[in-house]
């Protein structure tokens, strides 16, 4: 049987977010804002740190932001879907290797740094910048090429 | 005896929604329906009244003729899966052969169900994965004795070895039942319901959701809104953190 079956995915789709976050990375910097309730009342709430795993998956993708609070690491795990996130904003886009950053755990102060990622603003973000990052290796000279293998 | 209306279904997996407060809940989607009323048994006849039910179809040349027989007198095509059901005479009575039962039509908003369904077989499996025993320390002179059970009893007395001992075999592939699970949505055009957590089988086995034994109201411990429930003041900020 495939998974999701249709009626799993009808399911999930039941349970999305109407308006998508932005596009955001692991070693991206960002704020979380997030529901809270205190007894009646309710408001939002920011949660500012660096991401640092992303996860996919249908309704089900989530995040973890870290930061470092007081001297203590601090690490949240997000549901993308849940309308407890009200909305995240990119505060700095980070150049990294890696696409989970768990050792940042182990590092603190200035070697927990990340460096700033260049962002070419006169590209539409999305497909065309995704493909590029792709093309790696033999694909990568096969594209330059222009043949693609097909010799 | 247990007599509860119940509905058999198909179990199509598991995925997540969301309360309105964004609690995140584990949810099993079971397809379970449309169930087809296959016959009915009655005190008179039978000596026990129930329900037949019937769910899926096959194919006419799987069926055997005596099966043929059976759902061409009541108008059906050959089931997949037929179970009874019992259930007092006047609510047997409810029903009419061959009718069609879907789970808008048994089953209502926050209920508690059992679910029923044969669980993962594992095969001949030891006594670590059976049982949760330790095993043998890896080192230090173990000698081929890593994943035993040690000892299964005394010597002289009692000089026998106790009925219900725990050791390896079979796991699995028994039917289990997993009570007071509940129900958080009935979702009409797809004959599916949404229970809350894990129900036994694998993906696509079949399975029977029945209305609750022990409960008819669905209570979930530590839920609610109940802030008086946690004296410290730490989990109580938590609590109003929401679900995350």
């Amino acid at each position: 049987m495939p998974h999701p079956t249709p009626i799993v995915e009808k399911v999930e789709n039941q349970f999305r977010r109407e308006s998508p976050l932005p596009e955001f990375r692991p070693g991206d910097t960002i704020r979380v804002w997030a529901w809270i309730r205190e007894g009646e009342k309710q408001r939002q709430q920011a949660f500012e740190g660096v991401c640092i795993k992303r996860t996919s998956g249908g309704n089900r993708a989530s995040f973890t932001v870290r930061k470092v609070s007081y001297g203590v690491g601090v690490e949240r795990v997000f549901a993308e879907n849940s309308p407890n996130v009200a909305g995240v904003e990119v505060v700095q886009r980070g150049r990294v290797r890696q696409a989970k950053l768990y050792y940042l755990r182990k590092l603190r102060g200035k070697a927990a740094r990340i460096k700033e990622r260049a962002v070419d603003r006169t590209r539409t973000e999305g497909a065309a910048g995704d493909k590029r990052r792709k093309r790696r290796g033999r694909h990568r000279k096969q594209a330059a090429q222009g043949t693609a293998g097909a010799e | 005896m247990a007599t509860r209306m119940g509905l058999l279904g198909k179990k199509l997996g598991m995925t997540q929604v969301f309360s309105e407060d964004g609690e995140r809940i584990p949810v099993t989607v079971i397809q379970a329906g449309p169930c087809h009323v296959v016959g009915k048994r009655t005190l008179e006849k039978d000596g026990y009244s129930a329900l037949v039910l019937g769910f899926d179809t096959r194919p006419e040349r799987t069926a055997t003729r005596p099966e043929l027989g059976m759902f061409k007198r009541v108008g059906l095509p050959p089931q997949r899966v037929v179970r009874e059901f019992r259930l007092p005479p006047e609510e047997v009575d409810s029903f009419e052969i061959g009718q069609s039962i879907r789970p808008t039509d048994v089953f209502e908003g926050n209920a508690p169900v059992d679910v029923s369904g044969v669980s993962k077989g594992r095969g001949f499996a030891g006594v670590m994965k059976k049982h949760n025993f330790g095993g043998t320390r890896a080192t230090h002179g173990t000698h081929e004795y890593f994943r035993h059970g040690g000892s299964i009893g005394c010597r002289l007395t009692p000089g026998r070895v106790f009925k219900g001992k725990k050791m390896s075999g079979q796991m699995g592939g028994d039917t289990k039942t997993v009570q007071n699970l509940q129900l958080v949505q009935v979702m009409d055009d797809d004959d599916c319901v949404l229970v809350r957590g894990s129900v036994p089988g694998a993906n696509g086995s079949y399975v029977t959701v029945k209305k609750a034994a022990t409960r008819s109201v669905y209570k979930r411990v530590g839920m609610g809104q109940d802030e008086s429930r946690s004296k410290n003041p730490l989990k109580a900020s938590k609590k109003a953190a929401g679900g995350r």
